[in-house]
């Protein structure tokens, strides 16, 4: 048997070859809904590759400014090094202007930058919160490349298609006859939230652990944390 | 780098047509539904291809997937409801349609028909309800709740997850079925173009056509 393996030149064989994937994916849902004075963004705890489980309380929630948080999902590498850039250019522009940036020119900030890296995109799924020059909420939602869109509400990462339907449904009030949609409370958008947790956890493996809530009103921020199943 | 040839490729062969299917259990009812839409990939062919079929009393089969595969599995079905129901000179029952399909796919176990089935009946003795999914080579799934199938099922495990109660009457059932259906298949391509809905009860049947958005 050796020698037959022995015959076999070296030139017979296939070129060994490296196979390397620079992206990979790690679950997370995030969720956010604006009112007239409020804005509330939610996130679940887990990170996740496949069937692992890496943390049970990584929330995905990133503070920008006191009125603008940014919720990125995706590959966990590229939510960190994009946040990290995010957080030096906003640093410059404080430095800048003597003042912190607003939330809609943090919007566009977002949106450039990610274009900037359209053929190498980071793969994170955004969604940038805050409060707008008027104070109202406001919730822009992203794709990787850099494409917004502003919302009043928005559901991004693993749990999407699972969230983002209810939501249509119990805050838009799509496909109901005769019913107007609810003006939008914090009681309402909490209750919205955790229900949407609740489910998503429910049937996938990648959204689970806990759900952080933070609300952003012009009082300053708070955030509460809520259990969810961890099988 | 995500392979987007894939993405823009046919993904998978129970992804070709489009098409979706859910069934619910209420108190002492069930209810099934369907889109309309039938298409080859993103183009729309027809909007009014229904993939739910009565088989029996108070029983009905939904057969979303390949088109091609809704209708042969259907007539092959048919085919041998007919046979047990001369051979045996009765109907067939819920559970007993459920070991025929059993039996109909795994048949084809190693060259599928591309069918994840969902079958809603009442029991014609005891009135008891039953819900039961399939996949396409013939292994069960008979939850309490509700059962899903078709290319939003990610949808619509979301909406009937939170729209889902116990015991619920046949108009709340109907309402909770039509909102779960029509609100997943509108954030999917790939079905939608109307919904038909039947409502299984003890003395009734009750189908209705739902208006929705067309795109």
């Amino acid at each position: 048997m050796a020698t037959e393996v022995m015959e076999v030149g070296d030139y017979m064989r296939d070129p060994r070859k490296h196979h390397f994937s620079p992206y990979m994916d790690n679950g997370g849902t995030t969720v956010a809904i604006a009112g007239d004075d409020f804005v509330m963004v939610a996130s679940d705890l887990r990170l996740s590759r496949g069937f692992n489980i890496f943390s049970r309380e990584q929330s995905k929630i990133f503070g920008l400014t006191p009125k603008t948080m940014l919720a990125s999902t995706g590959c966990w590498a590229d939510v960190l090094t994009l946040n990290k850039v995010l957080q030096a250019r906003l640093t410059m522009y404080s430095h800048e202007h003597h003042d912190v940036m607003s939330t809609t020119a943090v919007a566009q900030l977002l949106s450039t930058m990610l274009y900037w890296r359209r053929f190498f995109p980071y793969y994170v799924s955004n969604i940038l919160v805050g409060l707008d020059e008027e104070g109202k909420g406001v919730v822009y939602h992203y794709d990787p490349v850099g494409h917004m869109e502003k919302l009043t509400y928005s559901a991004a990462g693993a749990s999407v298609s699972q969230i983002q339907p209810l939501l249509d449904n119990q805050i838009d009030a799509l496909n109901m006859k005769n019913v107007t949609p609810p003006k939008m409370t914090k009681e309402l958008a909490h209750q919205l939230i955790h229900d949407a947790f609740i489910s998503a956890a429910e049937r996938d493996i990648n959204t689970g652990d806990g759900v952080i809530i933070h609300t952003i009103t012009k009082e300053g921020t708070s955030e509460e944390k809520i259990k969810l199943r961890r099988d | 780098m995500p392979d987007f040839s894939e993405i823009f490729s046919l993904q998978s062969i129970l992804n070709y047509n489009g098409g979706c299917v859910v069934a619910m259990r209420g108190k002492n009812c069930v209810a099934i539904a369907c889109d309309l839409r039938f298409g080859v990939q993103a183009q729309t062919i027809s909007t009014d291809f229904e993939r739910v079929f009565e088989v029996g009393p108070h029983l009905y089969i939904g057969l979303p997937g390949l088109a091609t595969d809704t209708q042969t599995v259907f007539q092959r079905l048919q085919f041998r409801i007919k046979m047990y129901e001369m051979r045996e000179g009765r109907r067939v029952k819920p559970r007993t349609l459920m070991a025929m399909v059993q039996n109909l796919l795994y048949e084809r176990r190693f060259g599928p028909y591309f069918v994840e089935p969902v079958i809603a009946g009442l029991h014609p003795t005891t009135k008891e309800p039953y819900i039961c999914a399939l996949d396409l080579i013939g292994c069960e799934c008979e939850p309490e709740d509700f059962v899903v199938s078709g290319t939003c099922s990610e949808s619509l495990y979301g909406m009937c997850e939170t729209t889902w109660r116990e015991d619920m009457e046949p108009d709340d059932l109907f309402e909770c079925i039509s909102q779960s259906l029509v609100n997943a298949f509108d954030r999917d391509a790939l079905s939608g173009w109307g919904a038909v809905v039947h409502v299984i009860e003890q003395d009734k049947v009750t189908t209705r056509y739902l208006k929705c958005r067309q795109d």
